[in-house]
């Protein structure tokens, strides 16, 4: 049986569709998808990403142990700051992507994804270089509720003394809501509109939810599904792990290689399988985003053709309740993710033509 | 969930009516509230042909798509155009507004497959 969030008692009584999703039931839609996916872009919404995973680094060694696990840096990170990284594995490609914040000068909170989080904590376990740093997985210990719009700093700035405009993008600080103690209080997010990730003991989620629900009541907040999670970061192009990611998948082909630091001291786990594929010349594929022209919606596994030649494939797609046009993420041949490239998309043996564009489908100040 | 009494069901999920020599194809309620906000109907051409049991249209979500499959062999005679720009119809009125398209069967194999109200009522758990 998948596992429960603190929070799933919420989702039912607020009448969700319930799927499996990471090994938990999780609320895909709570009404529709679509207006959930507008409320965010134009107000606020709060989710339930309690699924997410959280695993602990402390000790002396805490620095050095995620030097070499993740690949981007973390010396140089200053309390109170956070930074998506990869997990990468000895065969070049992505166990993971995460985010670490640090907390204090020895110890960091990693978050990675729901699906993930077993294998995760399994691999910081047996890939620490380090006797001297804990590795704790916490996920069970934590609630987090991520508040997304641009009414949420009004919503989250009224249940807490905490001074949101100290907490600059990919930051996060301590904090105490609506009376819960021992928050943490993160300006990132996974919808490309502005807005706040919470930490929050897991026995105090529901409080926090319900105070958030009746605190965003007069800016019209809703429950937000993971449907339109996942429509949202498509819009922004972020992307999802399983998808756009995976173990086999590269950092180079992904276009992550600006948080691969190569050149830090004692570089970082799978570094060199990394550039040795690039070396090689085996990731002739690279990611791209793609506007799709009629109605038919792209979605992932949808093969991708450039004059009958097969040269990619969708990783996802779905049509963009901002745009109202299908949009895509696809691996195609280097080269042919320039923009203004036509591609044709085989949707059960008819052809469907899309235009490879750059940058995020919804951009963040028109959010 | 309430099952119309008046149609009968395949086990894909479509509802298919009587309309004199036709057929008269959609989706249940039970479908789309599962598939969620529809998004776009890819309907036949007046005049195609199909075979029982072959893909004749295409709901798309923004969270998925379905095939909607024909119970009997036949010629497409009339499609929904009005789910073009008004897709909601199949969430919001699916047994009526929503319909799909109507087929005139070359024969009436397929038809003893269907599903009575009650069986499906009890298919989908309602």
């Amino acid at each position: 049986m998948a596992k429960r969030t603190p929070l799933f008692d919420r989702h039912v009584a607020a009448g969700a569709r319930i799927v499996e999703f990471g090994g938990f039931d999780m609320p895909v839609w709570y009404s529709s998808l679509v207006d959930e996916h507008r409320c965010v872009r134009q107000a606020v919404g709060l989710f339930d990403v309690s699924h997410m995973g959280e695993i602990r680094v402390r000790g002396p060694g805490a620095i050095a142990a995620l030097e070499w696990l993740v690949s981007n840096t973390v010396t140089d990170m200053a309390h109170g700051q956070a930074r998506y990284a990869l997990l990468c594995n000895d065969r070049g490609g992505v166990v993971d992507d995460l985010i670490v914040y640090r907390v204090s000068d020895d110890d960091f909170l990693v978050c990675v994804n729901a699906s993930n989080r077993e294998k995760d904590f399994a691999w910081f376990v047996a890939n620490n270089p380090r006797t001297d740093a804990t590795i704790t997985d916490e996920g069970d210990l934590w609630g987090q509720i991520a508040i997304q719009g641009p009414a949420s700093e009004l919503v989250l700035a009224s249940l807490t003394p905490s001074d949101l405009a100290t907490i600059a993008y990919y930051h996060h600080a301590p904090g105490t809501v609506a009376g819960i103690e021992g928050c943490i209080i993160a300006r990132t997010g996974y919808t490309g509109s502005p807005g706040f990730e919470v930490f929050v003991p897991a026995d105090q989620a529901s409080a926090l939810w319900d105070a958030l629900m009746k605190a965003g009541e007069p800016h019209g907040i809703k429950p937000i599904g993971l449907g339109a999670r996942d429509t949202l970061r498509m819009e922004a192009r972020m992307p999802l792990y399983g998808h756009e990611l995976s173990d086999d998948i590269s950092p180079t082909m992904a276009k992550l290689t600006r948080v691969c630091k190569f050149e830090k001291p004692g570089s970082f786990l799978g570094a060199a399988a990394i550039l040795a594929r690039k070396e090689a010349g085996t990731d002739t594929k690279v990611l791209a985003g793609a506007l799709i022209d009629g109605k038919r919606v792209v979605r992932d596994g949808t093969r991708v053709l450039k004059d009958g030649v097969d040269v990619g494939w969708v990783t996802s797609g779905t049509r963009s309740p901002i745009l109202e046009k299908g949009i895509c993420m696809l691996y195609v041949e280097a080269g042919l993710d320039a923009p203004g490239t036509v591609l044709q998309f085989d949707l059960r043996g008819s052809l469907e033509t899309g235009t490879v564009v750059s940058g995020a489908f919804v951009k963040k100040s028109a959010a | 969930m309430t099952v119309p009494t008046t149609l009968r069901y395949t086990a894909h999920d479509e509802w298919v009516r009587q309309e004199g020599d036709l057929l008269v194809i959609g989706i249940t309620h039970f479908a789309q509230d599962a598939l969620g906000d529809i998004v776009h109907v890819e309907l036949p051409e007046v005049g195609d042909t199909f075979a029982a049991g072959a893909a004749v249209a295409e709901v798309e979500s923004t969270k998925a798509t379905a095939e909607i499959y024909t119970p009997v062999s036949g010629e497409i005679v009339e499609i929904n155009e009005a789910l073009d720009g008004a897709e909601e119809l199949v969430n919001q009125d699916p047994y009526a507004g929503g319909w799909m398209f109507k087929i005139r069967p070359s024969d009436s194999a397929g038809l003893d497959s269907l599903m009575d109200p009650a069986a499906y009522a009890t298919k989908i758990g309602a």
